[in-house]
This record gives C-alpha cells, sequence and structure tokens, in this order.
C-alpha cells in the first residue's frame, strides 16, 4: 500500500475507531455515574403493563422474506450498474456512447422484467391479493 | 485524491517546518504521523460538530414543532431553552441501563454501537469544504450506501435482541423499511454518477456550478424528479416522518428501542439526528452543487475554505429544516402503502430516470438543459 492510499484509508479508520470510542465512553460515563438497581419487574419487557405472555421471537410474517429477497436481486443489479455509470461518461466522449447506451438499457430491461413478474405475482403487494394467487 | 486534508495544510509554513521538525528528531520521515494527528484533530472537531448537530437537532425538533403549532416549546433551561440539549443530555447519563429479562444479551449491548459506527463511517466521506472531506475515495457514494445499511442493521438488531413485543414488530417494520428504500436511493445515485462521471464526491461536487443552474437538480428533468425520489427515500432510510414506522409511537409504543433506556437509548437517538443531517448532505452534495460558490475563488486561500463550509451547512441545515416541517406536516402512511410507494411508484420512477439522464447524456452529450437554451 503506498503512502498516498493510506493517506486517503486512513481517516475511514479514525471515524470509525471514533465511534467505537464515542460508544464506549458515554456507556462507561453511564455506567459509572447512573444507579443500578434492577427489579424483577422492571426487567419485564413492556408490555402496556400486563405481564408479557410468551416469547418474541415467533414466526413472523413470510412477507419480509419475499421483500428481503426482492431486495438482493435489486442491489446486487444496482452494484453492477456502478462500474458502468462511472465510465459512461468517458466512454461517451470517447465515442462509444450509444454502444454502452444500448448494453447500460438492456441490462436495465432485465431488471424491469423482474420488476414487472414481482408486481404481477403480487410479491409487491403488502397484503397479497387472492386475484393474483389463482394466476399460478 | 490528492485534494485531502493534508495536502491542503501541507502548503502552510508552519505545516512544512513541523514535518521537517519532526522528521529530524525522531530520525525518520514524519509525514504519516503528521497526517494521523491531523486526521484525528480534524475527526474529533467533526465529531464534536456533529455531536452538537444532532443535540440540537433534538432542540430544533421540538422548537420548530412548537412554531408549527402555535406553541412556544422549550424555553426553560437557558435562554430560549437553548441549553435544553445539555439537560437532556446529563438526564440520559443518569439513567439507569436496564436490560430486558429475556433479552439476547449481547446483540442488546452492541446494536447501538452498529448504528453509531453507520453513521460516523459516512462523516468520513462527508465533503464539508472542497479541502475539508476527511476522506475523498475514490469509491465515495458507493463506500457510502454501503457502510450507511449498517444503520438498517443496527435498527433490527436492536429491535429483535429486546424479545418484546413492540420492539420486534418495530424492528421487522425497519428493516424492511429500510432495505426496500435502499433501491429507489441507490437508483437516483447511479443516475448522478453517470452524469459527473466518476464516484468520488470531489468529481461528483466539480462537475457542478456554485449557481443554480449549474446544479445537477436542474441540469434534466430528469435529475429534478430524481432529487424527489432520493429526497423521499431518504425520509424512509433515516426513519423520518411521515416514514417513521419503526418507531411509530402511537402504534408501536416505541418500534425498536422500547426496550432501551438511559445512555443506550441516546446513542440511538444520536445517530438518527446525525444520520439525517448526513442525508441531507449528501442530497446537498449530490443535487445542490454542494460547497460550491458562486463566484470563482483560489480553494486554497483560507477564507474562501471557511465560505465553502458555510455554504454547505447553510444548504444542508435547510433542507434539515424541511425534513422537520415535513414531519410535523404529514400522516403517518400505512405499512402496506409504505411498500406499495417503494416498489410500485419510487422505484419504477427512478428506473425511469436512470434511463432518461443515461439517453440525456448520450443524446446531448452531457450538457445541461440550460446550456442548450442559452448556446
Amino acid at each position: 500500500m503506498s503512502a498516498n492510499e493510506f493517506d486517503v484509508l486512513m481517516p475511514v479508520v479514525i471515524m470509525l475507531a471514533i465511534a467505537v470510542l464515542l460508544f464506549a465512553g458515554a456507556l462507561g460515563a453511564a455506567y459509572i455515574i447512573s444507579p443500578s438497581k434492577p427489579t424483577e419487574l422492571k426487567s419485564t419487557p413492556y408490555e402496556c403493563g400486563e405481564l408479557p405472555i410468551g416469547d418474541a421471537w415467533a414466526a413472523f410474517n413470510i412477507r419480509f422474506y419475499v421483500v428481503g429477497l426482492i431486495f438482493i436481486i435489486f442491489d446486487v443489479e444496482s452494484v453492477l450498474m456502478f462500474p458502468v455509470a462511472t465510465i459512461f461518461r468517458r466512454a461517451n466522449d470517447a465515442g462509444n456512447g450509444s454502444y454502452v447506451l444500448v448494453m447500460f438499457i438492456s441490462f436495465i430491461s432485465v431488471l424491469c422484467v423482474g420488476i414487472a413478474y414481482c408486481w404481477r405475482k403480487g410479491d409487491l403487494d403488502w397484503v397479497r391479493s387472492y386475484a393474483t394467487e389463482s394466476d399460478d | 485524491m490528492n485534494n485531502s486534508l493534508v495536502t491542503y495544510l501541507s502548503q502552510f509554513e508552519i505545516f512544512k517546518s513541523l514535518n521537517t521538525g519532526l522528521s529530524s528528531m525522531l530520525g525518520s520521515d514524519a509525514s504519516s504521523l503528521i497526517a494521523f494527528t491531523t486526521f484525528l484533530v480534524a475527526g474529533l472537531i467533526i465529531t464534536l460538530v456533529m455531536a452538537t448537530v444532532g443535540g440540537y437537532g433534538t432542540y430544533a425538533e421540538r422548537k420548530i414543532s412548537a412554531d408549527l403549532q402555535g406553541r412556544i416549546g422549550p424555553n426553560r433551561v437557558g435562554p430560549y431553552g437553548l441549553l435544553q440539549v445539555l439537560a437532556d443530555g446529563v438526564k440520559m447519563i443518569l439513567k439507569e441501563d436496564v436490560f430486558p429479562r429475556d433479552a439476547d444479551k449481547m446483540l442488546f449491548y452492541f446494536a447501538p454501537l452498529l448504528a453509531l459506527i453507520g453513521v460516523f463511517g459516512t462523516l468520513a466521506v462527508l465533503p464539508f469544504s472542497s479541502h475539508l472531506a476527511l476522506a475523498d475515495l475514490n469509491v465515495g457514494v458507493f463506500y457510502l450506501i454501503a457502510i450507511s445499511s449498517l444503520v438498517g442493521l443496527s435498527v433490527f438488531l436492536g429491535g429483535y435482541a429486546s424479545n418484546s413485543k413492540w420492539a420486534m414488530l418495530g424492528g421487522m417494520r425497519g428493516a424492511s423499511q429500510i432495505i426496500s428504500y435502499e433501491i429507489p436511493v441507490t437508483l437516483s445515485i447511479i443516475a448522478i454518477t453517470i452524469l459527473a462521471g466518476g464516484m468520488s464526491f470531489s468529481s461528483l461536487i466539480g462537475t457542478q456550478g456554485g449557481l443554480p443552474h449549474e446544479w445537477y437538480i436542474f441540469h434534466n428533468p430528469f435529475t429534478f424528479i430524481g432529487f424527489f425520489v432520493f429526497f423521499v427515500a431518504g425520509l424512509a432510510e433515516t426513519n423520518r416522518a411521515p416514514f417513521d414506522l419503526p418507531e411509530a409511537e402511537s402504534e408501536l409504543v416505541s418500534g425498536y428501542h422500547t426496550e432501551y433506556t438511559g445512555m443506550r437509548f441516546g446513542l440511538f437517538a444520536l445517530a438518527e439526528y446525525i444520520e439525517v443531517f448526513v442525508v441531507s448532505g449528501v442530497a446537498v452534495a449530490l443535487f445542490l452543487g454542494g460547497y460550491n460558490l458562486p463566484i470563482h475563488a483560489d480553494p486554497n486561500f483560507f477564507p474562501v475554505q471557511l465560505a465553502e463550509v458555510g455554504v454547505f451547512f447553510g444548504k444542508t441545515l435547510a433542507l434539515y429544516y424541511v425534513v422537520i416541517w415535513v414531519r410535523w406536516t404529514f400522516p403517518r402512511v400505512r405499512v402496506d402503502s409504505l411498500m406499495v410507494i417503494c416498489w410500485k411508484y419510487l422505484t419504477p420512477i427512478a428506473i425511469f430516470n436512470l434511463v432518461g439522464v443515461a439517453i440525456w447524456l448520450v443524446a446531448f452529450d452531457g450538457r445541461s438543459l440550460f446550456n442548450l437554451i442559452t448556446h
């Protein structure tokens, strides 16, 4: 690693270290100053004054899982688009603009097909409608 | 790459003599040590300023909401209630740190740390002026997107680890909301990256000018829409109203930080208010011309640097005001409409903008609308 690269990356590490130090410092100060008198009732999870029934780590709505899956696809696609976006202007100045544009749009149209498919399947609806369910 | 803080400072005589003096004293090249010290001091100053901004964010929130609702707001602690921030901070530290009985202790302990890391990591690349950006990474905005997604993780882990039903629901909503709205944000940023031809903040801001017609928001109709897509999705990314579903106080008690007390809760709040500033700052850098001055001036001249910092903070705090204004104007959206807004409106619009910007670049050789009209 050259000195210049180190020069550029060092502040990032320093800021992350400051975040960790701030966390440790603030909680350390609170640990020393604040009282600690735990009682059984105080440590029960808040449920509007009632005694909690059951565990919160129960099965969750499957919609969250589907949203996660769609997100991963879109996120990977956008990561792949960043390098193209960066060289787009340079390619255009070099006279290859329309070539890159065609590539770019064909890549995005794959993304559009993906979102159209999810839309048609009803995966973008939070409450999945029965009308779309009967299609598959 | 070479407009980092150290390169700027090394043009001053005192800095050079310090370098040579230390080098001869240590018997080796001291430039790395000096760079480290400079960045540490600058980082601490930025942390201090940002903690103040975050603290006064809560004050501004209350004062502005009071103004909008015809109330007075905090006015007891200090003149105009200005010391309310200090009183709140002291109160946070003095309060007991309660651990819920069935919590996942480890995750519960470290969830606020993830939020802080996510926010402070973004501060390292936020461009305050042409020389006061701690790191001008060549993958600047990309790094920013990557590290700020840690905040979403902390929201989910905070909610999950509490083992409380309110917190769990808030964490679930938060995670799905933050990852969903990351797509429109990223697509809007890619559109600007195409125009600027680079991901570093210096190239993103350097290709804009100081006057409004040189900003990317007025570059072409697509970026104009893109700004609003970015801003709306940014509100959702930071869990701000009308998208504050993860902490919807009227339905989920307090959402993902229901079980958090004392300083641990305070760190979550601090991270959230600084993140609002960061999102406003990125919107300014990408769309509103960043720190560029309307007049041409030598950036190595010290007062020019101060003016640039002033311009950046002025624009960013104006946007910050808009964020608070929006909160007290619009009612909260429902969970299902939240997802519909993201996936059926913002994402297709963002894709349309992206294609539009790409075609504009090729068709008009990257010239702005204003440029096309006047020439």
